[in-house]
């Protein structure tokens, strides 16, 4: 919990310049008028079918409720969509880009906003920005500590949690120490994606957490003077277990579809991934085998936000504002908490939705897979960008040239 | 007037994009005293990826390139070459990380072989933890190249062949005492391999710069250096862009010395075959063993398509498939339900910008050919490596410039501003699937036509382009099967508006759905199967009784 607190404390001073506040019911009704008629070309990761189901949902809805047509660009990485804004802005191309809304987190946003290539803030003008549970879910206003202020706007919560067959595995190891000891006991049945993969650099990060004795220095950007001490237990613990790792260590993963493909074949008996309700959604897709669980380690995992953001030449920024805020609507929140669609977590503050709204959440079922929130445990900040950039480097350093 | 100044306008066309993408390359790379070649140099596995990339090239260009010369020593000519020939337009319709997924499912601890055998013959009720894939030495990724590279070679050798002229000389052979195999090395390989040079580098270029293979089938402690510097490429930090930069510089450079060893490596070749033919061994005794191996080439090519291609197909409805079941247990049709919507709209982008630019390489290359043939002028080298230069280069080190070349002209976002991007792709292949055979033209023949009255036109129209109708088509549909294939161009010069099989198909395999990869993999066969099945099914019904006429 103290943690989180910290971070409540970071979001809020990172809040502090006091963003433009806009008269909002009248500077929605503008938006929603320039709006009508616009066909906003959505840049998002086309790689689950689920998430690309949904999306084409809350294009029926927007052209529905606004007048607002929406098309999904299908990438395959969201840095195409960084390069693209970034080419743009090289050939001087200030009005009319190619892409409207992207949906980004992390480095990229860090990149993007880094460079100017973001409109904003436009994320505390939206109607529905007020139901958002910024004091529960801070990741919703720092992403990487990075503070948001107003350049994104959330649309989902995602927490690391680890996924295991319970056919095979009795007792999941909730604990650093029985997870060590697990895998050493079962060897081949465990791994990680490859670093610089953000969800292997994820999962360096989780075992810091488990490691430091002062888990609030990952905060704050790398103290070169201390970072060898403070890293040191971490590359151990590789090194020890490594060895029993799938493919002994000799190959790894490619990224969080690749580790899934990996449980699913029944290659590794633990997997892990950073949408809580990801299995209960593959086992309903049939992707995934019944009796896979998840768990969550004592003392929580880390967890952030996904986020929308308008790049600062989208040729249709007004009708983008209306799918960004479409997108925090309670019945389009939970629908997407619906493990039968996409099992995302809501970015909203439950308590305070008026009780038609809450009961739409509280009619959901979790599905066979899913913790319910009491249960999934606190979610740890994410560390400051520089952590991420160096546990990469340092890994690919030590492990990214086999022997 | 206008021919004679085509071969140069085609080499404007091709350069001018990459050499703008490639300055957009060398800036960077150089930017801040050489900061991006220091970072490479300081990057561990530079040596080992490296070598991965000239290991895995070279060896399977060699080793495609040698099976190549195989399956025609021995079976050319003969009623077991006819399978061989149906084959070839699945596997080259196949894209490659279509390729590389089937055989990774095939092959891998929890594929398709081991469930079949398990565990009533293994033992094993969980996949065993064996490194057959991403294995260090790029064994796996080398093998999953030959696949792919030997039947574009045998295509282009198919192509260049002429089946009588090939009969005679195997008929000489054969009456001096020479085996089939010694025959075939002796008099029809040597006249064969210069009109196969530049397909042959195409390959290695290939090989050694894919990262969609490399990816699925590659090793990852190092990876290669292609798909390292993809990596670098997709990286959101912006001061990897020097870094990603130098390693695609690098990579040119090693591609160049790759192909400089080559062509060393050929000079070899001709000395041995020489020494063979001066020696006056018959070596008759090759020829049983080349054919039983052939056969198995053969036979094994063929079921692990057919085993590839009903994995996908399975894949693609599986509903509940665990190891170590045979076959899936439930059935579903989400994948394709999925699918079809978009299916029409997509498909028919992708003919469109296929056509679109091969139709125009079809033309540009015979207008180039056509002027070296009435105007006397010949290819310099330098004019060729313009030419190869989008082939050679990694396309992710000069494709940035070219989306600015787009963009600043407003061209982007449209059909025809992806299909001029694909032309620089696809007119190389167009031109060395063509340049061969044309080239290759009996000089005998038009001479007769000449001193019979006949005009230049005449001749084109009536005597060269008939004769060259089972190469052109060959080579419009490798244009068509190379434009469907891109991925990067489309969405990078498409800006995301121009939806093709091929960039729905990538998008959904990131995600490791194999029921939706099973899908599309089928569905981006399509187009490119039925160019090639009408390239080989027109001449043979065509020529049906001309027989001198069929390749």
């Amino acid at each position: 919990m103290q943690r989180r607190d910290f971070g409540r404390l970071l979001s809020g001073l990172a809040l502090t310049p006091l963003l433009p506040r806009r008269a909002r019911a009248a500077g929605w009704e503008a938006t929603l008028d320039e709006a009508r008629g616009q066909t906003v070309y959505f840049h998002a990761w086309g790689g689950d079918p689920k998430i690309n189901a949904f999306l084409e949902w809350v294009g029926g809805q927007a052209q529905d409720r606004y007048g607002v047509g929406l098309v999904q660009v299908k990438l395959a990485a969201t840095t195409d969509a960084v390069a693209r804004v970034q080419a743009e802005q090289a050939a001087g191309i200030v009005t009319g880009g190619a892409v409207d809304l992207v949906w980004i987190n992390g480095e990229n946003f860090a990149a993007m906003k880094q460079a100017g290539l973001l409109y904003g803030p436009f994320a505390q003008g939206l109607p529905n920005w007020p139901l958002v549970d910024t004091a529960g879910k801070p990741a919703t206003m720092t992403d990487f500590t990075l503070p948001t202020e107003g350049f994104e706007s959330p649309w989902a919560m995602a927490q690391l949690v680890f996924e295991y067959d319970a056919a095979r595995v009795k007792v999941p190891p909730q604990t650093l120490v029985a997870f060590e000891q697990w895998i050493t006991d079962n060897p081949g049945r465990f791994t990680y994606p490859q670093p610089p993969d953000y969800l292997g650099v994820t999962f360096l990060k989780q075992l810091l957490y488990g490691l430091m004795k002062d888990a609030s220095v990952l905060q704050s950007p790398v103290d070169e003077a201390a970072y060898p001490a403070l890293t040191a237990p971490l590359w151990a613990l590789l090194d020890r277990i490594h060895p029993a790792l799938w493919r002994s260590g000799r190959a790894f993963p490619a990224n969080e579809p690749a580790l899934g493909q990996l449980l699913a074949d029944g290659e590794v008996f633990i997997g892990f991934s950073f949408n809580p309700g990801r299995a209960s959604a593959e086992i309903a897709a049939g992707n995934l085998a019944r009796t896979v669980r998840t768990f969550t380690l004592t003392g929580g995992t880390i967890g952030n936000a996904s986020f929308v953001a308008i790049p600062f030449n989208a040729a249709h920024r007004a009708g983008a504002e209306v799918i960004a805020n479409l997108l925090l609507e309670p019945e389009v929140q939970a629908r997407a908490q619906d493990p039968a669609v996409l099992g995302f977590q809501t970015v909203l503050d439950l308590a305070a939705l008026p009780p038609e709204d809450r009961a739409r959440f509280d009619a959901l079922d979790l599905g066979l897979a899913t913790l319910p929130p009491d249960q999934l445990g606190p979610a740890l900040l994410e560390s400051h960008a520089s952590w991420t950039t160096r546990l990469a480097a340092d890994w690919t350093r030590r492990f990214g040239v086999a022997q | 007037m206008i021919l004679a100044a085509l071969p140069r306008l085609t080499l404007a066309l091709m350069a001018l994009p990459v050499l703008a993408g490639l300055a957009g390359t060398v800036g960077p790379a150089l930017a801040g005293g050489g900061a991006g070649f220091r970072a490479l140099l300081g990057w561990p596995g530079l040596g080992q990826a490296a070598a991965l990339s000239l290991v895995t090239g070279l060896g399977s260009t060699l080793l495609a390139l040698g099976l190549c010369l195989l399956l025609l020593a021995a079976l050319y000519g003969t009623p077991g070459f006819a399978p061989l020939r149906r084959l070839l337009a699945p596997l080259l319709a196949l894209p490659h990380a279509a390729a590389a997924l089937a055989l990774a499912f095939l092959v891998a601890p929890s594929g398709w072989v081991l469930r079949l055998v398990s565990p009533w013959a293994t033992g094993w009720t969980d996949p065993p933890d064996l490194l057959l894939l991403n294995d260090p030495m790029g064994i796996a990724l080398m093998l999953g190249l030959t696949v792919k590279e030997l039947p574009f070679l045998l295509l282009m050798a198919l192509a260049a062949l002429r089946q009588d002229r090939t009969e005679r000389l195997m008929t000489v052979a054969a009456t001096l005492g020479h085996g089939r195999v010694a025959g075939f090395v002796l008099t029809v390989w040597p006249g064969l391999y210069p009109q196969l040079r530049l397909p042959v580098y195409a390959v290695l270029a290939y090989a050694m710069t894919s990262v969609d293979m490399a990816m699925i089938l590659g090793p990852t402690l190092p990876p290669t250096l292609s798909q390292q510097v993809a990596l670098w490429q997709m990286a959101p930090d912006l001061a990897q862009g020097p870094l990603a930069a130098a390693g695609a510089l690098t990579q040119l450079a090693l591609v160049l010395g790759a192909l400089g060893l080559w062509r060393g490596a050929e000079a070899l070749g001709r000395a041995a075959v020489a020494a063979w033919a001066v020696s006056g061994r018959r070596s008759v005794w090759l020829d049983a063993p080349a054919r039983r191996l052939a056969l198995a080439t053969a036979g094994g090519l063929w079921l692990g398509l057919a085993a590839g291609i009903a994995a996908l197909a399975l894949w693609s409805v599986a509903a509940e498939w665990r190891f170590p079941d045979a076959l899936p247990a439930r059935l579903t049709s989400a994948g394709w339900t999925a699918a079809l919507p978009g299916l029409i709209p997509a498909l028919s982008a992708t003919l469109m910008v296929a056509l679109a630019a091969s139709l125009p390489a079809l033309v540009l290359v015979l207008g180039c050919l056509e002027a070296e043939t009435r105007h006397g002028l010949t290819a310099t080298p330098r004019a060729m490596a313009l030419l190869y230069l989008p082939l050679l280069v990694p396309q992710i080190a000069f494709l940035p410039g070219l989306q600015r070349l787009a963009l600043a002209t407003g061209a982007e976002g449209t059909w025809p501003a992806v299909a001029a991007a694909h032309l620089a792709f696809v007119l190389p292949y167009v031109f060395l699937s063509l340049s061969g055979p044309y080239r290759g033209l009996d000089a005998r023949l038009s001479l007769a036509g000449r001193s019979l009255g006949a005009s230049e036109q005449r001749l084109f129209w009536r005597l060269r382009l008939p004769l060259l109708l089972a190469p052109l088509l060959t080579a419009l549909a490798v244009g068509i099967a190379v434009s469907i294939g891109q991925y990067l161009p489309t969405l990078l010069i498409g800006g995301g508006r121009v939806v093709t099989v091929t960039t729905e198909a990538v998008a959904l395999s990131s995600g490791g759905n194999r029921r939706f990869t099973g899908a599309f993999a089928l569905l981006q066969m399509l187009l490119p199967a039925l160019a090639f099945g009408i390239a080989i099914a027109v001449p043979r019904v065509l020529w049906r009784n001309r027989r001198g006429m069929r390749a």
